[in-house]
């Protein structure tokens, strides 16, 4: 049954609130009652209006046509005097009683107005010349007074204040801001950035400003002439306008019998407390304990009120914001979030200073989090930290990269100013526009924009760029995703939870996985290939092995190509081969009229285009083993010749690299593990950057570098050790790969993984045994060595039926054999 | 029209089954029941049958793009693939209704 809907408030909280409503189509007739004679308006763009950079039919957000498409009546100019909760109606000034089957409250706030002399006229309100700064109105009387005078005074020295000033410049020229605090915006700002903003304002801007200026009279008898403060000095002006906070409207709540303290209490429904009809939004509403005069909150609390009120969700539940801000103070960057000062001795404190440009920023971390964070004069890195702040994310061990863009291409490009034609992923050809597209149809997760366009699906490298794309189109409301820290998208945990949960229920299939660890049991297609290598590491031969949780090229051992075919990769331990072997490689691709025989980038023998259903037969006649160019998985150590022939090689790398790929042949893990071993530090192995390189050095010592890559992403490896025998290279190597293995996520290559979990604690754990768990993860790694089998055995006998029967007409359809 | 045994598809996978001048992949999903569609992905071309399937889709195993196997429809902005009666009759696997 369609209910009635009483809105009080037509401000961006109360109108917010109804579009949530009608966006879930919500059974209801509206009313809504505004006190300003409006439609709804963006009382933040108030300051651009008085600054002139925008008119007034920019700043409206529902205009009165909004109300009738929507069939909502709306009585503007209307005040609501009394809630009758009894009889469910709201009585208004004008003595029209109005029913309700349910009531929302967003009578947001008033300007408060400081107690000062003279400040208030009888007559007329406040005295001639001064004014308040909160609506449409007050600008407009203030625009339209400025204009013939010349002098103004702000009395307050918050956001709201340093706007009116900058505004007010652009119809006085001389502005001058009185501050009753020791420095400018002290809610969101410590003093040195107070200090370097007052710097800015005063140098840049020229307006005057006063602190620790407490206004105690305006002066003047028939209108303003200047204002006294506390000290006795005089300041001549003709405008006054106050600025000094706001003070949520709740008098005629409390008249009702509302429940009221600093505003009206709200649960975490924003149903006022004690009432099952009535709930309240916006600055006026008081939510455990906290009010919010910004726009964030007041957007997630109007999406909560609204799926409890339409019912779409009855669990919904506001748990209060995390309070930042990123904004232009009067044309001068700020951003502040969470503390400003450091409250706990063993808060870290970064802070980086440079007065002559203005800039200033400041961070506090606590426990490895993100407290607080402050930025005057340059807001680059504002909206990663508003980011960090908001989900407490783990912070990078440089701290300085918080601060500056370190490293990156020198001016990385702003969402903002690239074209929409501009081309994001280069793998799958994605534009900005596309991007923004999906963001606008409603998707604002990165991980659901990159599902829907697969931009940043290929390399990876632009994943960046596509998450700032997909935060600037969202403006801001970008949503967390839930699933970005679970190990695979269909079940939902982080890795440590999802092994405990495996060791506890003993869950040895992929498919149980599902069963005992999804709500509702869901399989999910995109999440078996890593709950497969995940239970294999975990379960060795104990795993209970369903084929269809492997991808293809898992279940038919060879790397699937673009036209349906199979590379063949033999294994050619270290690089190296005898020409036994390749008369045998020589002899199979003849007979078989393999297209294109290749050398790979890791040092062996790649025969591409082979159809699956002649694997088996290809397998048999090299009588080589799997060299594992298609799995996530251990794949090659690449080596040199080493010391054996070349003049400058001081350790015998190719052995060392032959043995290490003997014992770690085929060792699957969360992603590819590429090795190499060079026999002197001219590195023509490129063991710097590998997953894995070792580094002969002289004096018969070996250095491991972890963490290197060189693919889509480069870096460097970090050094683990240096050690002096072959045995330990070899014993390090298995128990690193074997914390990669318990302890990557999936698909997390060793380039993340190493500086995300440090090099310094790697070290601990791996060659320290800092953690005593060495042993427990040589025994670990020594069990998968021992379950090593040659997959290309398996061409004697299929593993399932048809395992190597064509899925595709390779070239032309009657060539596939038609079963009857 | 009898396209083979059931027990040729193992569980989870699926298996190209020439028709006429079609190629139709099949599926035998884990709960059981069978699905049908055309065996080659419209995006460039890659072997449905080699995909990876859960209960509702296929993801083609070239570029990951998923189809829904009841419906055909794209989960990322594809074209639609066709789908096919298919059902079990004792061991056979019987195309068309």
């Amino acid at each position: 049954m369609t209910q009635r809907l009483v809105v009080i408030g037509n401000g961006m909280a109360g109108a917010r609130t109804v579009e949530e409503i009608l966006a879930r189509n919500g059974d209801f007739t509206i009313t809504m009652f505004g006190d300003e004679p409006y439609g709804n308006y963006n009382r933040i763009m108030l300051s651009n209006l008085l600054a002139g950079v925008e008119d007034e039919a920019g700043i409206f957000l529902n205009d009165l046509s909004w109300y009738a498409d929507n069939n909502i009546t709306l009585h503007a100019g209307v005040r609501i005097e009394k809630i009758d909760r009894s009889n469910k109606i709201v009585i208004a000034d004008d003595g029209t009683k109005t029913p309700y089957d349910k009531l929302i409250i967003a009578t947001g706030s008033s300007s408060w107005t400081p107690p000062i002399k003279n400040i208030h006229n009888p007559k007329r309100g406040f005295h001639q010349g001064v004014f308040a700064f909160r609506t449409l109105d007050d600008t407009r009387g203030m625009i339209r007074y400025a204009r013939d005078h010349e002098r103004a005074v702000v009395i307050g020295g918050g956001l709201l204040g340093l706007e009116a000033a900058r505004g007010l410049q652009n119809h006085v020229s001389e502005v001058t801001l009185l501050h009753a605090m020791g420095h400018l915006m002290e809610r969101q700002l410590d003093e040195r950035a107070g200090h370097m903003l007052q710097a800015s304002v005063e140098n840049k801007l020229g307006i005057e400003v006063v602190t620790n200026a407490m206004t105690t009279e305006i002066l003047g008898k028939d209108r303003v002439t200047g204002v006294k403060l506390a000290d006795g000095r005089e300041i001549p002006c003709d405008v006054v306008v106050i600025a000094a906070g706001i003070r949520p409207n709740t008098q005629m709540v409390a008249d009702s019998g509302l429940p009221v303290e600093r505003g009206i209490v709200v649960d975490d429904q924003m149903r006022v407390q004690g009432q099952e009809d009535i709930y309240s939004v916006g600055e006026c509403a008081q939510h455990r304990g906290n009010l919010y005069g910004l726009v964030a909150p007041l957007w997630d609390q109007a999406k909560v009120l609204a799926d409890h009120i339409t019912g779409r969700d009855v669990s919904a539940a506001y748990t209060g914001s995390k309070l930042s801000t990123k904004l232009k103070v009067a044309g001068i960057d700020v951003a502040s979030m969470g503390l400003i000062a450091p409250e706990n001795d063993d808060d870290e404190v970064i802070i980086y200073n440079e007065p002559k440009k203005g800039v200033y920023k400041q961070l506090i971390i606590r426990d490895g989090v993100l407290a607080g964070a402050i930025l005057v004069g340059d807001n680059r890195k504002a909206a990663n930290l508003i980011q960090a702040f908001d989900r407490a994310q783990a912070l990078p061990e440089e701290r300085a990269e918080m601060l500056f863009d370190i490293g990156a291409p020198a001016g990385e490009v702003a969402p903002a100013d690239m074209p929409d034609d501009a081309q994001v992923c280069n793998c799958n050809g994605v534009s900005k526009g596309a991007i923004c597209g999906v963001v606008n149809a409603g998707c604002k997760t990165v991980s659901g924009v990159m599902d829907k366009t697969r931009a940043g699906k290929g390399c990876g490298t632009c994943k960046p760029l596509v998450q700032r794309i997909v935060e600037w189109a969202a403006g801001g409301e970008a949503e967390e995703d839930p699933a970005a820290s679970w190990y695979v998208p269909g079940v939902p945990m982080p890795k440590p939870e999802l092994m405990a949960a495996i060791r506890k229920y003993e869950l040895k299939s992929v498919s149980s996985v599902f069963e005992k660890l999804v709500p509702g049991g869901e399989h999910d297609a995109k999440s078996k290939m890593g709950l497969a290598s995940l239970l294999k590491m975990m379960w060795a031969d104990q795993y209970v092995d369903e084929r269809d949780a492997r991808f293809i090229n898992d279940r038919v051992h060879g790397n699937i190509q673009k036209d349906g075919t199979f590379s063949v990769v033999p294994q050619m331990k270290g690089g190296v081969t005898t020409p036994a072997e390749l008369k045998r490689i020589a002899e199979v691709a003849e007979k078989y009229q393999v297209p294109m025989v290749k050398l790979t980038g890791g040092q062996r023998i790649d025969l591409l285009g082979i159809p699956k259903e002649q694997l088996p037969a290809i397998w048999a006649d090299l009588d080589i083993p799997s060299g594992y160019a298609y799995a996530k998985s251990f794949r090659t150590v690449k080596t040199c010749v080493g010391s054996d022939f070349c003049r400058f090689g001081v350790g015998d790398s190719t052995a060392l690299g032959i043995a290490i790929e003997e014992r770690y042949q085929g060792l699957e893990g969360p992603g590819k593990m590429k090795l190499a071993v060079t026999g002197c530090p001219r590195n023509c192995a490129e063991a710097y950057v590998k997953d894995l390189g070792v580094v002969a050095i002289d004096g018969g010592k070996w250095e491991i570098y972890v963490g290197g890559a060189a693919g889509a992403h480069i870096r460097k490896g970090d050094l683990l050790t240096t050690v002096d025998s072959a045995e330990e290279v070899i014993q390090l190597t298995g128990r690193f790969l074997q914390y990669y293995r318990e302890n990557a996520n999936w698909l997390e290559r060793t380039y993340s993984f190493v500086p995300r979990i440090g090099i310094e604690r790697i070290r601990e754990i791996v060659v320290e045994d800092s953690d005593g768990i060495a042993a427990a993860l040589d025994a670990a790694v020594e069990e998968a060595v021992q379950a090593y089998k040659d997959p290309w055995k398996e061409r004697a006998v299929p593993a399932t039926p048809g395992q190597f029967r064509t899925s595709l007409p390779l070239t032309v359809l009657p060539q596939v054999p038609v079963r009857a | 029209m009898i396209l083979g045994p059931v027990s040729d598809i193992p569980f989870g996978e699926g298996r190209t089954y020439a028709v006429g001048g079609d190629m139709i992949a099949v599926f035998r999903l884990r709960d059981g029941s069978l699905r049908a569609v055309s065996a080659v992905c419209p995006h460039k071309g890659g072997p449905l049958a080699d995909g990876q399937i859960d209960n509702k889709v296929v993801v083609c195993p070239l570029h990951l793009y998923a189809w829904d196997l009841a419906t055909g429809c794209s989960q990322s902005g594809q074209p639609s693939i066709n789908v096919y009666p298919v059902r079990a009759d004792g061991d056979q696997i019987i195309l068309g209704d």
